[in-house]
């Protein structure tokens, strides 16, 4: 009987960032470090990690319904947003709260999905940034549709910096085992899409751990189908930046997909609605948070001269801003009217939906004066 | 200017109803911070700290420890803005103020997310949605307005407030005698004297003690009224001589894999009975209503009944019927050990096959243990005792000390019959009284 690769397996991980905050050298990649403002991605990684800490306390406070926490996962999100051209789209899953803060969504909208004051947030052309997906694997397909529509926009290959366009694909380690996902994979690799599926393998599928997804590990998938697979250290923002780089600028000049497994780790439940001690070890969160994404940044900055006490605590001073506009934003969320879910179905309204919308507002307006009246 | 505030227990996970009060972090007079957990509430799903919502001084807490509060019900009161000058006008007004809770309004906020009412009305406009004030929302919101819930904040100056704390004073509690009705320092020193010379809260002879049936409690009275009422118990005794695990066991302690590992007959007897399963499968089953089936497993998942501080518990050992005989002294200690921790998980509490039950720590011989529901049987055994035995026969025939036990199995009469039944418990007894049959 053949050998059978376990999840365990041989596959390299590649790192830039040693948990204990040392640069080290790595044979796939590189990132020349003068081309990277080091300095913003810890500012991210910071602001990141307190718009998840705030909104979690926000739904403890009963103005949230929900929150998925990405606690541990902030140099994964940080690193790949940071890689990303203007011009490329982000298709997220529900639980990018980094990738959209570095993308210049306002952090309040997401804030807007989970307190169930609207279906979406944002507009997705503003910053090229998807709404959210709850549906587990489902938008790596809009990905590869996009995808599709770059390619027939000679937006990919030509040359042209501003013009030759990326996109990039969220999904976790649960997703893997989803239909759409592997369709997407097959899609991608045969028409040779420019799209990158960046894998945040936190371990964890809810309950479920990544043992019982698959027997050899996530970046080794992409062989099976026909595109370069890497596996890179999540937690190291560094590495997960200079991935994604690579693979974008690949993608844009014709070369295709690439599947990029981020081994991570989600220190906190699936969401606030779930308790993880029911099915896994506190030993074993305790040992991820041992390779802090945050701490080992932190260290490198101070070690290497990068950024002074000011600097610090300057990030420190916006991150506490930025709890405070999370707080009262919050608790400001216009409530939506009962005309919006018409006024978004369609761009142009018909008459047939104008006038439904009307009826609907008067019979909802007749209910209020009734209830007034009593 | 005071501004008291209620913090609502809100809807934690998703569609809860109620959470229980499990550990209070703060007490009336503490000032609390933005964010700083009040109190730990176990719901449904789990163990969740809540964060205050608010900065100032809490002024209620309207629930006690082990209480059961109802999502949308008023959890903690903080005054964001404690009054300078207590006694002042105001506040007075504001205390004595009847406590009204507009039930209308209360319904409405069930969920702390979402709609609001004050902004509802105006949200129906065609013109679209408008922006809302934050700060004028809340002034217009009832639920801004003090509603203590018939608590009347006691009105005292700060260091008298200390005081009140350092001598573990409730203010609620004092008869103010100060000017406005403030509680001075008189009162506060008054209470504690009184306190002493006073009967405690529970008195010594009280002749009854009612104790809240939740938790565990709970929990265990409702699998034992489900198991009992549905599955027709028979259980079935056996006195047998097991002086020979006995010396096995003290041989096999001796050996040096076995240094760290506690063997106790326990440990014996459930082995005994692993392997007796093999020959009666059938006990190893479940009674599945809705499909009409009896499912026969093929695995052993081993519940170990475990007696801890906060009740009954039942962790099962997986697939235990593979385990060597050190594996499962392990896991049983370590079982036991976890579970009298509080730290069981789900998935040790669930999907038990069978459960051995030692009621023998107790110092008592027998009983007739009731089954853990969705398993075919149970055996309980009693303590190890030196007892007189008749030994050997015809010319032989004596009558010696030795160490003997009683088991008992309990099993559901739906699912295997006296014949079955009496096997498992005879092979069991067999391989304690000589275990060399585990040869066989």
């Amino acid at each position: 009987m053949a050998e059978v690769q376990t999840t365990e397996g041989n596959e390299p991980l590649h790192q830039l960032l040693t948990p204990d905050g040392t640069a080290e050298l790595d044979g796939t990649l590189s990132l020349d470090l003068t081309t990277v403002d080091v300095r913003a991605l810890y500012r991210d990684l910071v602001l990141t990690r307190r718009l998840d800490s705030e909104a979690i306390a926000l739904q403890r406070q009963g103005e949230l319904g929900l929150w998925p926490s990405l606690l541990g996962q902030e140099a994964a999100q940080v690193g790949a947003a940071h890689a990303l051209l203007d011009q490329d789209m982000v298709f997220p899953t529900y639980r990018e709260h980094g990738v959209a803060c570095c993308r210049g969504v306002d952090p309040i909208s997401l804030l807007g999905l989970f307190r169930g004051t609207t279906l979406g947030g944002w507009d997705p052309y503003d910053r090229n940034f998807n709404l959210y997906t709850l549906v587990i694997g489902a938008q790596t397909l809009h990905a590869v549709g996009y995808a599709m529509g770059v390619v027939r926009d000679d937006a990919v290959g030509s040359g042209d910096a501003d013009r030759d366009t990326a996109v990039l694909a969220f999904l976790g380690d649960g997703a893997l085992s989803e239909g759409e996902t592997n369709e997407a994979f097959i899609w991608a690799a045969t028409q040779q899409l420019p799209v990158v599926f960046f894998c945040q393998n936190n371990q964890w599928a809810i309950s479920a751990p990544y043992s019982t997804q698959s027997r050899i590990p996530a970046a080794r998938r992409a062989a099976g189908f026909g595109f370069p697979g890497i596996r890179v250290d999540g937690n190291d923002v560094l590495a997960c930046l200079a991935a994604t780089r690579d693979a974008l600028r690949r993608a844009r000049s014709g070369g295709g997909p690439t599947l990029i497994e981020a081994l991570t780790y989600r220190v906190n439940a699936h969401t606030t609605a779930d308790d993880a001690s029911r099915y896994r070890s506190a030993a074993e969160t305790e040992e991820w948070t041992g390779r802090d994404p945050l701490t080992r940044m932190h260290t490198f900055l101070s070690t290497e001269g990068l950024a002074d006490p000011d600097f610090f605590s300057d990030v420190d001073k916006q991150s506490d801003a930025l709890a405070e506009r999370l707080r009262t934003g919050c608790r400001a969320l216009a409530e939506p009217g009962t005309t919006l879910p018409f006024e978004h179905t369609y761009a142009d309204m018909p008459a047939e939906l104008r006038h439904q919308m009307r009826e609907h507002h008067d019979f909802v307006a007749s209910m209020e004066r009734s209830e007034a009246s009593q | 200017m005071s501004n008291p505030q209620d913090f609502r227990l809100p809807d934690v996970g998703e569609g809860l109803t109620e959470a229980d009060i499990s550990r209070w972090s703060v007490q009336p007079g503490d000032i609390v911070e933005i964010n700083q957990t009040l109190v730990e509430v176990e719901t449904a799903k789990a163990m969740v700290e809540l964060p205050s919502p608010f900065a100032g001084t809490v002024v209620t807490l309207h629930a006690a420890e082990g209480d059961t509060v109802e999502v949308g019900k008023p959890l903690i009161t903080i005054d964001s803005a404690p009054d300078a000058s207590p006694g002042s006008q105001q506040e007075l007004n504001g205390d004595a103020a009847p406590a009204v809770e507009d039930d209308a309004e209360q319904a409405e906020l069930l969920v702390g997310y979402g709609p609001r009412p004050a902004a509802r009305t105006s949200e129906l406009s065609l013109a679209g949605p408008p922006s809302r004030d934050v700060a004028d929302a809340a002034d217009s919101t009832p639920s801004a307005a003090p509603t203590t819930s018939g608590t009347t904040r006691p009105a005292a100056k700060p260091p008298v407030r200390k005081l009140a704390k350092e001598l573990g004073v409730d203010l609620t509690t004092i008869s103010p005698t100060g000017p406005h009705g403030t509680v001075t320092r008189d009162d506060v020193r008054r209470a504690t004297t009184a306190a002493e010379t006073r009967p405690v809260t529970e008195p010594e002879h009280a002749a009854e003690r009612r104790i809240p049936i939740k938790g565990i409690r709970k929990h265990t009275a409702e699998a034992m009224v489900s198991s009992a009422f549905t599955a027709p118990h028979v259980t079935e005794f056996v006195m047998v001589d097991i002086t020979a695990t006995m010396r096995l066991r003290t041989a096999i302690s001796a050996r040096r894999e076995f240094r760290e590992v506690r063997v106790t007959p326990l440990v014996f007897v459930a082995r005994a009975l692993l392997l007796a399963l093999r020959n009666t499968p059938e006990a190893n089953a479940t009674w599945d209503e809705q499909a009409r089936e009896i499912v026969v497993k093929h695995y052993v998942n081993l519940g170990i009944a475990t007696a801890t501080d906060r009740g009954l518990m039942v962790p099962n050992i997986k697939n235990a019927e593979r385990l060597s005989l050190r594996d499962l002294a392990e896991s049983i200690t370590g079982l036991a050990a976890t579970a009298r921790a509080g730290s069981s998980t789900l998935e040790d509490m669930s999907h038990g096959t069978i459960t051995v039950s030692n009621i023998g720590v107790f110092g008592v011989d027998s009983g007739t243990p009731i089954l853990n529901p969705g398993e075919a049987a149970i055996l309980a055994c009693g303590a190890v005792r030196r007892m007189p035995w008749v030994v050997s026969d015809g010319e032989s025939e004596r009558i010696e000390p030795r160490w003997v036990t009683q088991l008992s199995l309990s099993f559901d009469h739906r699912i295997i019959d006296g014949q079955q039944g009496s096997q498992l418990l005879a092979d069991t007894a067999a391989l304690l009284e000589d275990p060399g049959l585990a040869f066989l």
